[in-house]
């Protein structure tokens, strides 16, 4: 039997787990389904807390970094990033 | 005579980042777009790059050096001549953009049905989230005008955006890993839409499941002025007054400050409060009201005392 990973990512409406899901990816390296950019229009779970429950592993999360002086006001990437995982283990 | 943007359409683009017109091109002229290009059922194709290259070679989509001025970029009555002539497109241009824009690139965008993936053998994968060309600070902007000939269908995996992105300032492919974005839109329409962005909106193409090629043509102008109220050349705006915040009466009106104050499901709760300063900032330049305000964003942490 061999172990395979998969891996969601969720970005969150504020940097705690309870916080609304925004944004997700999911990545099967079971190769069991491919994901792809725009198949879905609603998120896998409601919140972070949501995934935990359902046995995602957390093993990720973006830090609280200060704005840089002079660049409070520069809006970028999404900023509350979480990395879950689950191993499946099978004959893959 | 072109049409002049309304002030609630400039408003809508400023939170927005987008505006379309359904079906705003004529049958005869998508059509006359559709046979300079070639186009043909998906059984006479053989292979993508075989198609795009008889398209190149053979179309009347002249090859313009970065930089031309649009009004000598496309030959007299030729299909795009007539499309970015069109009152309403050359109305929206000259109110974002100014009258005298230069064109910075073009390109005409083929998505190809399943079967030619199977038959390359390759993966039929989207195209994964972009801000197009590099990271952009500046405060001017360019527009991209998409013009679609024929009817898109939600099958078709039309153009995927996120309406209120534009102002972030991401590099490129940076914003790949978000496969999906709570709101994100696909475009489907009818033939002869025309579809508006500024130069920052997130935005990637979709995968298309039909049996029907889908094209998009796009060109991306820049202006050569600066881009304060040439949607409404007597100057006539005048920003709406303070409003009482949180402790407030329940108004039904929609007004331009409700527009431009717009929240997006995908803005997370901290940073939309920044979002919304971005499109003050953006308002007070194509306005030019410098101390204008909507819901006293910017006057609250402009009162510095010391």
């Amino acid at each position: 039997m061999a172990k395979r990973q998969k891996v969601l990512v969720l970005y969150l409406k504020f940097p705690s787990l309870e916080a609304e899901v925004i944004s997700w990816a999911t990545f099967d390296g079971t190769g069991k389904k491919l994901h792809m950019t725009g198949d879905s229009d609603e998120p896998p779970y409601p919140t972070g807390l949501d995934a935990l429950l359902d046995g995602w592993r957390l093993f990720q999360s973006s830090q609280a970094i200060p704005e840089y002086p002079g660049q409070e006001f520069r809006t970028s990437y999404l900023k509350h990033e979480f990395f879950f995982e689950k191993l499946e283990e099978g004959d893959f | 005579m072109p049409k002049l943007l309304t002030t609630e359409q400039m408003a809508e683009f400023a939170s927005s980042g987008c505006l379309f017109f359904e079906e705003l091109i004529d049958e005869q002229t998508n059509k006359e777009f559709l046979d300079d290009i070639g186009h043909t059922s998906v059984e006479n194709v053989e292979s993508v790059q075989t198609y795009f290259d008889n398209i190149k070679s053979t179309s009347s989509i002249p090859r313009i050096p970065a930089g031309t001025p649009l009004k000598d970029s496309y030959p007299k009555n030729s299909p795009l001549e007539k499309i970015l002539k069109n009152e309403v497109v050359d109305g929206a241009i000259k109110s974002l953009v100014g009258s005298n824009p230069l064109v910075d690139h073009q390109a005409l965008h083929l998505t190809f049905p399943t079967k030619y993936f199977k038959g390359a053998n390759q993966r039929q994968m989207s195209q994964q989230n972009h801000q197009d060309s590099t990271i952009d600070p500046r405060s001017t902007f360019d527009i991209q005008v998409f013009y679609f000939p024929t009817e898109v269908t939600k099958e078709m995996g039309g153009t995927r955006y996120h309406p209120g992105t534009h102002l972030r300032v991401v590099n490129e492919f940076g914003i790949a890993k978000y496969q999906n974005i709570k709101g994100q839109k696909s475009i489907v329409c009818k033939p002869g839409t025309v579809g508006i962005f500024h130069n920052g909106l997130w935005h990637g193409a979709g995968v298309n499941f039909s049996e029907e090629i889908r094209y998009m043509f796009k060109v991306r102008l820049q202006p050569t002025e600066k881009q304060e109220l040439l949607w409404d050349p007597e100057k006539k705006y005048q920003p709406l007054p303070n409003r009482a915040l949180y402790w407030s009466d329940e108004v039904k009106e929609v007004t331009i400050n409700d527009i431009l104050m717009r929240s997006y499901p995908w803005q997370e709760a901290d940073t939309n409060r920044l979002d919304k300063i971005n499109v003050v900032k953006f308002w007070r330049l194509l306005t030019g009201h410098k101390k204008m305000d909507v819901d006293y964003w910017l006057t609250r942490i402009e009162n510095e005392l010391y």
